[in-house]
């Protein structure tokens, strides 16, 4: 049976100002089909983001939501969780909005272990603003501003992710569209920071100046270079160079933040 | 079981071709920007179309 996508969407808001192939599209409905998979109630569900293409997402979707300052959008979630640790928080954003304009906030988030939900779309370039190159865009690549190709070394934002202390961190991409809820699903599940990273692809400033015909062919790449996390395990170092693994890439269990600001309150009331 | 009925919500349909490539049985066709249904006894019901439209233009009815 189809799903109904339309319980959750904002009437009226349809046709989305996303380019024709854009993924961003597909990582929304997987979104929603987390969303329903985990039975969060409309009320108590925040959809938080910053700037750009993927930051538009919330103004599709018929819960509560915030469309904040570019790369705030985990400061602004922090905020929301700790006012209202019951709620369901969940933050949606690009590759540039997340981990180059919001760097910082989003490291934070992630050493502190507070329960939320980040949806990382990297399609490695700033879309909104005209293909400007990102800290996500692959070295050699062409943006506007590399046209002659980036010389940058590349984020990892999933290692990034774990190294600044998210307890839940996994990645998928916009072609793996049935592994996206179920990833998505198991962040909003984890107590704690989940970071899903979602490779995602730009057809209009990013495909057609690195030689993809199509969108198509970049949903074929995502297919070929995508390796399960299992199966890695297996691999050598050269042999998983210039993969992209798949998966649950890092689980552990941390005390969470509110949690603990909860028993700072209580010791500070006992003074 | 009936062959699955295929909606195009063409005031959606930006036209990507997603659909149509992703397609395993052909049943769908690109009409200048415009996804549509040309064989539409040939759907099996995968739901690769629907599962993949960035756009929620398609929807595959299976009642």
């Amino acid at each position: 049976m189809a799903f109904d996508y339309d319980k959750y969407l904002r009437p009226g808001k349809l046709p989305h100002i996303w380019c024709p192939g854009c993924g961003h599209g597909i990582v929304l409905k997987g979104l929603l089909r987390a969303i329903d998979a985990c039975e969060l109630e409309k009320n108590r569900t925040a959809i938080v983001s910053g700037i750009g293409c993927a930051s538009r997402l919330p103004g599709y979707v018929d819960f509560n939501t915030l469309h904040t300052a570019h790369g705030r959008a985990a400061a602004f979630a922090t905020g929301i969780k700790m006012a209202q640790p019951d709620m369901n928080v969940l933050v949606v954003g690009g590759d540039g909005d997340g981990v180059a304009i919001g760097g910082n906030h989003f490291i934070h988030a992630c050493r502190r272990n507070i329960d939320m939900t980040y949806v990382l779309m990297n399609n490695f370039i700033y879309g909104m603003t005209g293909g400007q190159f990102s800290p996500c865009t692959p070295t050699g690549d062409k943006a506007s501003t590399t046209p002659y190709g980036n010389p940058d070394p590349t984020f990892d934002i999933s290692k990034l992710a774990i190294g600044a202390g998210a307890t839940f961190v996994a990645r998928t991409t916009a072609y793996h569209a049935t592994q996206i809820d179920k990833l998505i699903a198991e962040g909003i599940r984890h107590k704690g920071m989940a970071i899903i990273e979602v490779l995602d692809d730009c057809p209009t400033t990013y495909g057609r100046r690195n030689k993809f015909r199509s969108v198509v062919d970049m949903m074929k790449r995502f297919k070929e270079l995508a390796v399960p996390v299992a199966k890695a395990a297996t691999m050598s170092k050269e042999e998983l160079d210039g993969k992209i693994v798949t998966g649950i890439l890092h689980r552990e269990e941390r005390p969470e933040y509110c949690e603990q600001y909860a028993e700072v309150i209580k010791r500070a009331q006992n003074l | 079981m009936n062959t699955p009925r295929l909606e195009i919500i063409e005031h959606y349909c930006k036209g990507c071709s997603i659909c149509v490539e992703f397609c395993p049985t052909n049943v769908l066709e690109m009409d200048g920007f415009l996804a549509k249904v040309i064989r539409p006894e040939a759907c099996i019901g995968c739901m690769q179309c629907e599962l993949r439209c960035p756009d929620f233009a398609i929807k595959v009815h299976k009642d």
